[in-house]
């Protein structure tokens, strides 16, 4: 482990809001998806800024669907290679989706989309241990105009990047 | 009063024996083919204070069950200003000439006395063109704190008197507080008297709170909240806000509970890799029952009032549709057929009909159906109502609307399932996924 990781884990055994998830958005803060401080320097490779900034920490989704495009294909290969080269971390896979739909379903649509990643990541050989998810429904948009521009950032799953290696 | 009564009656969908007879007379047959209802004028003049200490509360009260008869858009009150008597002492007898003079076919007159912190209020309804009582008259006593409760009562009665239905003034609605903008929304569980009066929060803002729901008694409340960093179902006791979750395990979420009639079942959807289904929960033995198994969207349970079936909501077909099974799971039948989506279900009191969401053409719509799915009825149509509660006497539901865009927030409205009468309930603040109590005791 480099100092520099283990000042990261200090960090996030303090409370951090970026290490602390789950719970970023649950315990009233709101962190990563709305695009806020990550731990870490982008230009840093193995840094959590690094994977959300130049790795790509998010897929979107088709209005009602949890099939990945080949896009987000390519950027979960990306993101389960960057997992791999750094076992020290663990993933929340946070779904997500637009306001057009009921609560109850919207919450059920964003677990399919947040189990899809998870497959994705598991099948190309990131340990299911290390890859917990939770859905937000429609509860945390990150663009808040009601068309269709707005939807489509927001019927996403995102993985955010969490401290240890996982259970 | 007798025709206007019956043209009431008529508009609520009762007193259906006797159409073939009525619908031979002329202006009855009209109110029912232009479906218009001439809301039933009375008069509620302030109570009469029986000591000094009652002053405050006796013009309080009136008002109060005034709000109440006119909120339901069955009544209308006559203007204060216009009355020609007034009552100064409740057994005086009635100066019914001074009312109908005013066209007033209702009167409800009144007494409020205190000692200490108790509260009596008697009351008695006049049908004023018969120039008789209308029943018995009643009182009702209470804490001083409670006298928003005595005034319900008294409207519940007055409302059950005429119209022949069970009222639902002295309930309580449940619901979620909402403040910020639609990306960083802070949402608290509430607790309010049906008409927005006396708002009690019961969770702070620090997790994600939905749809709250009331047990059978209106002693606890299902929620599911973030508190965990998952979404997780809670079960809370009103009285002392201590609470519990009901499921714990790790890699899963549970939301959508729903206590059955015996108060001790709850279903539940619980997702497990992505696949939601329906579980049911002993709140007593804590014995957990799978109840369907499908790898679609199965969420949104509500029991029947006899507690023997489920309807609940399904995308199995390929889009979310509304189904019935048997309280223990099994063969699930599909009730909605129209166009567009179908979700949230709610099983009427009463048992005959099932309020849902439906969203169709990019519009959310609040509509019934009886159980059999027949007879669909939209009630509302917005950029996005949604999430159904009846009203204890199954004649008006609350719902959540959504107003759109960066500027959008949720409000509580109330329907009734005619369609007619139309309001926003005046909560304070922003307010989503109300749950209406069962009358209180």
């Amino acid at each position: 482990m480099t100092p520099f990781t283990k000042f990261l884990l200090a960090a996030c055994a303090l409370g951090v809001a970026a290490c602390t998830d789950p719970g970023q958005y649950g315990r009233g803060g709101y962190g990563a998806g709305g695009g806020d401080a990550v731990a870490g320097s982008p230009q840093d490779p193995r840094s959590p800024a690094y994977f959300q900034q130049t790795v790509g920490d998010r897929v979107l989704f088709a209005v009602d669907e949890s099939t990945l495009s080949d896009a987000s294909r390519a950027t979960l290969l990306a993101q389960a290679t960057w997992l791999m080269d750094n076992p020290e971390y663990s993933a929340i896979i946070e779904g997500h989706a637009d306001e057009q739909g009921t609560r109850e379903y919207n919450l059920a649509l964003g677990a399919r989309r947040a189990a899809s990643v998870q497959e994705f990541l598991a099948s190309r050989g990131v340990s299911p241990a290390r890859l917990r998810t939770v859905s937000y429904g429609k509860e945390r948009p990150i663009e808040i105009c009601s068309a269709e521009a707005c939807y489509a950032k927001n019927r996403r799953a995102v993985t955010v990047i969490t401290a240890g290696a996982g259970a | 009063m007798i025709a206007r009564l019956m043209t009431l009656l008529l508009a609520l969908g009762l007193a259906l024996p006797a159409l073939p007879a009525l619908a031979q007379t002329g202006p009855l047959r009209i109110v029912i083919d232009e479906g218009v209802i001439e809301p039933l004028p009375f008069a509620a003049p302030d109570f009469v204070a029986e000591s000094a200490e009652a002053q405050q509360y006796a013009r309080e009260i009136s008002r109060v069950i005034a709000s109440d008869l006119a909120g339901t858009g069955l009544f209308r009150e006559v203007p204060r200003d216009a009355f020609i008597s007034q009552i100064t002492s409740f057994d005086s007898p009635v100066q019914y000439a001074d009312w109908k003079a005013i066209n007033a076919q209702a009167l409800v007159t009144g007494a409020v006395s205190v000692s200490g912190n108790r509260l009596v209020v008697k009351f008695r309804l006049f049908d004023v063109f018969s120039e008789a009582p209308l029943g018995e008259g009643l009182q009702f006593g209470g804490t001083t704190g409670a006298w928003r409760r005595v005034a319900h009562k008294v409207a519940d009665q007055v409302y059950s008197r005429i119209t022949g239905e069970g009222g639902y003034f002295d309930s309580r609605v449940v619901y979620v507080a909402e403040t910020g903008p639609k990306d960083q929304r802070q949402k608290r569980l509430a607790i309010m008297d049906y008409d927005g009066a006396n708002i009690q929060y019961l969770t702070d803002a620090t997790s994600i709170v939905l749809a709250p729901r009331f047990s059978p008694t209106g002693d606890r409340i299902l929620y599911t909240s973030y508190e965990t960093g998952f979404p997780r179902v809670f079960l809370m006791d009103v009285g002392s806000a201590r609470r519990r979750a009901l499921e714990d395990q790790p890699g899963t979420m549970s939301f959508a509970p729903r206590f059955a009639p015996d108060g001790q079942t709850v279903v539940f959807s619980l997702t497990q890799g992505g696949n939601t289904d329906l579980y049911g929960l002993n709140l007593a033995t804590g014995a957990r029952q799978r109840l369907t198994s499908a790898p679609s969207i199965e969420t949104a349970p509500s029991f029947s009032p006899d507690g023997r079936q489920i309807v609940f909501e399904s995308d199995r077909s390929g889009t979310q549709q509304l189904y019935i099974m048997p309280a223990g799971g099994g063969e699930a039948r599909r009730i909605s057929f129209g166009a567009g989506r179908y979700g949230t279900p709610v099983w009427s009191p009463r048992g005959d009909l099932i309020a849902f969401t439906k969203q169709n053409k990019g519009r959310f719509h609040i509509g019934v159906m009886r159980t059999d799915g027949s007879e669909e009825r939209l009630l509302t149509a917005s950029f996005l109502d949604e999430g159904p509660t009846w009203s204890p006497n199954g004649r008006v539901v609350m719902f959540s609307r959504e107003t759109p865009g960066a500027a959008g927030a949720s409000a509580l409205y109330s329907v009734d399932i005619t369609g007619r009468n139309l309001r926003r309930v005046p909560v304070q603040g922003g307010a989503s996924d109300p749950a209406w109590s069962p009358l209180l005791p």
